[in-house]
């Protein structure tokens, strides 16, 4: 009997116990909410596509802009302010992603936007902005968002555009007197990326024997091999992003087309490196922002490498990935200057801003907001060069960032 | 626009064809016995494409994958139609709709858990890796495998349902499952096998198309769209539908792609509209199935 009375009360003592656990864990649940409202955190929004075909990218830009915040966060925030990343997806869809930086804008209050992953995409994000008047870091190729017509002072383009990167590919990729072929991927980042490719061919003085269009997120390219072979080209530019990426390549390959010509891509993506494999992607040359095999000829790389293993149990960061680092370690670092976060005197730090997050020295052009910063140019290595499983490429060329690789603020529509 | 050209976009049109047939010939055989409209078709064609890379890399043969993954797949779906689609025989149509909708997305959900969401390789075989010269020009070896081969599925196909006694069963099942029951089936075991053989077909499809394609959790979603089109142009529950269809598709978009690539995808939309228009029910379709 006494063995049941004690049984009994621990019961319900533990009970009780448990209850009173309960309530307080609802309290500290409830805790950060009652503080948003009054608080003074920092706040940065980062649409980005989770699903779909870029995903793969979308989660790495996402791993590297956490690290950036933590980073500041661990060194006591801005200005003693904590820096919070409101992630949302935008399902690579421009209505979705205006939508959510629409209420990322108005219902969560953000102090600026970070993001998204598609030209089209970013420039649908960037009407939001620039209509509401929020800073927007962009970080993904375009070259519309330089132009005046899309400009606004609240408009950065931290990532590369594909004036730069196709003209850098293209010097290391066609000479003079050279056949290209194009194969494009029907929306904006493949019409820049073409544009980019057909002045710098013009410029060493090859000529153009044909443009394919594909359409977008297409997941079957062999009937446009026969089409492409029969123009007999020297070099074959195919100018699409992530899983399309993979699939052209791929059935490129299956068709014998590196037997005949050199493929040549404006952007080589690590993940769909890794997607289809060394054998079909060796030999393909392309252009990059960033790529961890940096490390050995540029100490930025080094730490930043170091860092993202750290906080990923030994991963490395990817190209896009970086950009998700650089663009929001760049904002966060003109947060600082600027000592909060007032729009103007951010506007006026990142303009004035020097930054060397990732691979050296880069600024933002005063004209029109684009990250003047270096290009590499990659060769994609065959299995038996590799040392280990993430040695995917060689850097053929790295060129240093300047002014003159830029199409000029005139050309643009600013005014000089 | 010289004529070697031509017959080689007739080939490549004519591969594109063969996967299409395979992944349309699933849903049509579904919805023909059964009347289910299977939304988790897709995905189950990604879950086939992932199993035969899981099974070839365990077994280190291809051909091992090839064999084997439709196999386990298709009794996996079985299992679905043992535990959730037999509950709802005789509901509306939409019911099965929705419940093999959901279940799609759990589908995905799961293999991004499991394998990630990131694409994984899936090497060519060996014996097919290069390119045949056909005379006109040179077409991949694995895709000439990929027409013999789902010419094979398709005969061994036609050979069951026209000329064994299973195959008689399966007919008359799908005329009148109540005469079926009087004469002593047991339909509801012939529909097991039925929506396995779907299943089957389209894990099929998945593991063909794997060394094509990227095999991503996503493969499934523009498949899916694909084996609608093509069934319902063929003819909704119409085997001969299904290929007739399927080829004319593949050789529809290959033939557009030639001339305007950027409309390659909406062609087999538009093939769709157009023949609607003119016979609703498909070209193959019975008047009142669709």
């Amino acid at each position: 009997m006494p063995s049941y009375e004690t049984k009994s009360r621990r019961a319900g003592l533990s009970r009780r116990t448990a209850l009173m656990g309960l309530s307080a864990g609802v309290a500290t649940l409830a805790m950060p909410r009652l503080g948003r409202a009054a608080d003074d955190t920092i706040r940065i929004g980062f649409p980005t596509p989770l699903t779909g075909p870029f995903a793969a990218e979308a989660r790495d830009q996402v791993k590297c802009a956490e690290l950036a915040v933590k980073l500041v966060n661990d060194k006591g925030g801005i200005g003693g302010r904590k820096v919070e990343l409101l992630v949302r997806d935008d399902k690579l869809n421009a209505g979705e992603a205006a939508t959510r930086t629409l209420e990322l804008i108005e219902k969560d209050k953000v102090h600026a936007i970070v993001g998204a992953l598609s030209s089209a995409v970013q420039l649908a994000v960037n009407e939001v902005t620039r209509a509401r008047g929020v800073i927007y870091v962009s970080i993904s190729q375009s070259d519309t968002i330089n132009e005046a017509k899309d400009f606004s002072k609240y408009t950065f383009h931290e990532a590369l555009n594909p004036h730069m990167t196709t003209a850098a590919v293209a010097r290391q990729t066609i000479k003079k007197g050279m056949k290209v072929a194009h194969l494009v991927a029907d929306y904006a980042y493949g019409h820049e990326m073409l544009r980019g490719f057909k002045r710098a061919q013009a410029a060493i003085g090859a000529e153009s024997v044909g443009e394919i269009l594909h359409p977008f997120g297409a997941a079957d390219y062999s009937t446009f091999m026969p089409r492409l072979m029969s123009l007999r080209p020297d070099v074959l530019c195919i100018s699409n992003f992530g899983r399309d990426q993979a699939n052209a390549i791929k059935q490129a390959v299956d068709f014998g087309i590196k037997q005949q010509m050199k493929i040549v891509v404006p952007v080589i993506l690590h993940n769909q490196r890794l997607a289809v494999g060394p054998d079909v992607f060796e030999g393909v040359v392309g252009g990059a922002n960033y790529y961890w095999g940096l490390e050995t000829q540029n100490k930025t790389a080094a730490e930043f490498n170091k860092a993202f293993r750290a906080a990923n149990g030994g991963a490395i960061p990817t190209d896009y990935g970086a950009y998700g680092y650089s663009g929001v370690g760049s904002l966060l670092q003109a947060m600082q200057a600027a000592g909060g976060t007032d729009t103007d005197k951010v506007v006026t730090a990142l303009e004035g801003l020097q930054y060397d997050l990732t691979k050296g020295t880069q600024r933002y052009r005063k004209c029109d907001h684009q990250s003047v910063q270096s290009v590499l140019v990659l060769e994609s290595k065959k299995k038996s060069a590799m040392a280990n499983d993430n040695d995917l490429f060689a850097i053929v060329a790295s060129d240093p960032g300047a002014d003159e690789m830029l199409r000029s603020c005139g050309e643009l529509g600013h005014a000089t | 626009m010289d004529l070697s050209l031509i017959i080689m976009q007739l080939f490549s049109g004519i591969a594109l064809g063969a996967v299409l047939v395979i992944t349309a010939l699933g849903l049509t055989i579904v919805f023909g016995m059964l009347g289910v409209v299977n939304f988790a078709h897709g995905a189950l064609f990604m879950i086939g494409a992932y199993a035969g890379l899981y099974l070839a890399s365990l077994t280190g043969s291809f051909w091992w994958g090839l064999l084997l993954a439709p196999v386990l797949v298709g009794a996996f779906g079985m299992l679905i139609e043992f535990v959730l689609v037999r509950r709802l025989y005789g509901r509306s149509i939409d019911d099965p709709l929705l419940l093999t909708f959901g279940l799609s997305y759990i589908l995905v959900e799961g293999v991004r858990i499991v394998f990630g969401s990131d694409g994984i390789p899936f090497p060519t075989p060996s014996q097919l890796i290069g390119v045949v010269d056909l005379g006109v020009g040179f077409f991949p070896k694995y895709r000439l495998f990929v027409i013999a081969l789902v010419a094979v599925v398709l005969l061994l196909l036609w050979l069951m349902l026209e000329k064994t006694r299973v195959g008689l069963i399966v007919r008359a099942g799908a005329r009148d499952p109540q005469i079926m029951r009087v004469l002593g089936v047991d339909i509801g075991k012939v529909w097991l096998a039925i929506f396995g053989l779907g299943v089957g077909l389209a894990a099929l499809g998945g593991v063909l198309a794997g060394p094509m394609r990227s095999v991503n959790p996503e493969m499934g979603t523009l498949v899916l769209a694909e084996a609608f089109v093509v069934t319902v142009i063929g003819g909704l529950g119409s085997i001969v539908g299904a290929v007739v269809a399927g080829l004319m598709v593949g050789i529809c978009i290959s033939m557009v792609a030639l001339f305007a690539p950027e409309m390659a995808t909406i062609v087999m939309f538009a093939l769709m509209a157009a023949v609607l228009l003119v016979r609703p029910q498909g070209l193959f379709g019975l008047k009142g199935r669709a």
